[in-house]
């Protein structure tokens, strides 16, 4: 149930010991975080986990949001940290060749089954899928502009970079999103590209 | 292949708000009367629009109970300015930059400035007295505490690891 309070009010009650206000801001930005994991960590039952942590991470250095940024700027700094922290402990190899080599499969499989199923789903999961199949940096860029409603500046505080190499970043996530889109929903992308 | 990119990157700058005055007007000049320019910003304009309306995804029904029950175990920490002392970190700082530059003004003045030949080094390192450096009480007794230091660090590292490993198993 929302209560209409900015973040910062929310903020401020929790910091007066009202601990159950935080949940406010868990249903607020759980989507966000969630999705923003996913995308980077590409296993949902890794991802639930880790955006948990997040929450409780950020619940426990919440005396330290100063306000400068916005919450979610600030939050989202925390994904970024704790995905990091995660892929290098795991080493997981989340690499986009690894999903690539699993559309290739599907496509010498049942290439027929493939088109049918493709034409049913709609350009938005296409778009979804194509984000899947991105390496981690470029998906999280990609998600923190479009999804997060992060400005340049505020991914380059985000990313710890400057915003002109997010700016570049960004293009760069871009081109490849297209080139995956070209390369598995050619037929979709026709009427794009 | 590189002025399509171009092409591509001054569109994503204009329908991003990120161009400037001068080429945001030059681009509105050109979308009037450049059919290429105007059906590639129409295609972007409508990746633009596909990835803004991508759903977000959702965790279990059970989230934020989840977290709730977790912070439930926590208590906020404290902010770091309450704990941190800048006087202290100035203090470290200067100390160790104190002791760069003095080690650097000790270097330049073991220097000849005076030598010709450019094939051997200013400082010959083979005439260096270093034993004048390890002779004395009191550095022989700083670097007998950082020895020690050193072990109790590495002590404490294996400590750690014995500790992580006997958990996993």
């Amino acid at each position: 149930m929302s209560t209409g309070l900015g973040d910062n009010e929310v903020i401020s009650r929790v910091l007066q010991g009202e601990q159950g206000a935080y949940a406010e801001l868990v249903n607020r930005y759980q989507g966000y975080v969630f999705t923003l994991v996913l995308r980077m960590i590409k296993s949902r039952e890794d991802a639930e986990e880790i955006a948990q942590d997040v929450f409780v991470k950020a619940y426990r250095a919440l005396a330290d949001f100063r306000g400068e940024s916005k919450f979610s700027t600030w939050l989202y700094t925390i994904v970024n940290t704790t995905c990091i922290t995660f892929l290098r402990k795991k080493k997981l190899e989340v690499h986009s060749l690894d999903n690539e080599k699993i559309f290739e499969v599907a496509d010498s499989k049942d290439s027929g089954f493939r088109a049918n199923i493709i034409e049913q789903k709609s350009r938005v999961n296409m778009v979804n899928e194509a984000i899947a199949m991105l390496n981690p940096d470029d998906a999280e860029i990609i998600t923190l502009f479009y999804k997060a409603e992060q400005n340049l500046e505020e991914i380059a505080r985000i990313l710890a970079i400057e915003a002109n190499t997010a700016k570049v970043r960004l293009h760069r996530a871009r081109a490849r999103l297209k080139e995956k889109m070209e390369k598995h929903f050619s037929e979709e992308v026709k009427n794009i590209y | 292949m590189n002025e399509q990119k171009n092409f591509e990157k001054q569109l994503w700058d204009y329908i991003d708000g990120l161009s400037s005055h001068e080429e945001k007007a030059s681009i509105e000049k050109l979308l009037q009367n450049n059919i290429e320019w105007k059906n590639k910003y129409d295609e972007l304009l409508e990746v633009q629009q596909l990835l803004r309306s991508s759903d977000l995804e959702q965790p279990s029904m059970r989230f934020t109970k989840n977290v709730m029950e977790e912070i439930a175990k926590f208590h906020i920490a404290p902010a770091t300015k309450n704990y941190i002392n800048n006087r202290i970190i100035w203090g470290i700082g200067t100390f160790f930059i104190t002791l760069i530059v003095g080690f650097l003004i000790y270097g330049f003045a073991q220097m000849d400035w005076n030598f010709q030949d450019t094939s051997k080094p200013m400082v010959d390192l083979s005439k260096f007295n270093y034993g004048r450096f390890f002779n004395n009480n009191l550095v022989n007794v700083f670097m007998m505490v950082n020895v020690v230091l050193g072990l109790v660090l590495l002590d404490r590292v294996l400590a750690n690891k014995r500790k992580k490993f006997q958990r996993d198993i």
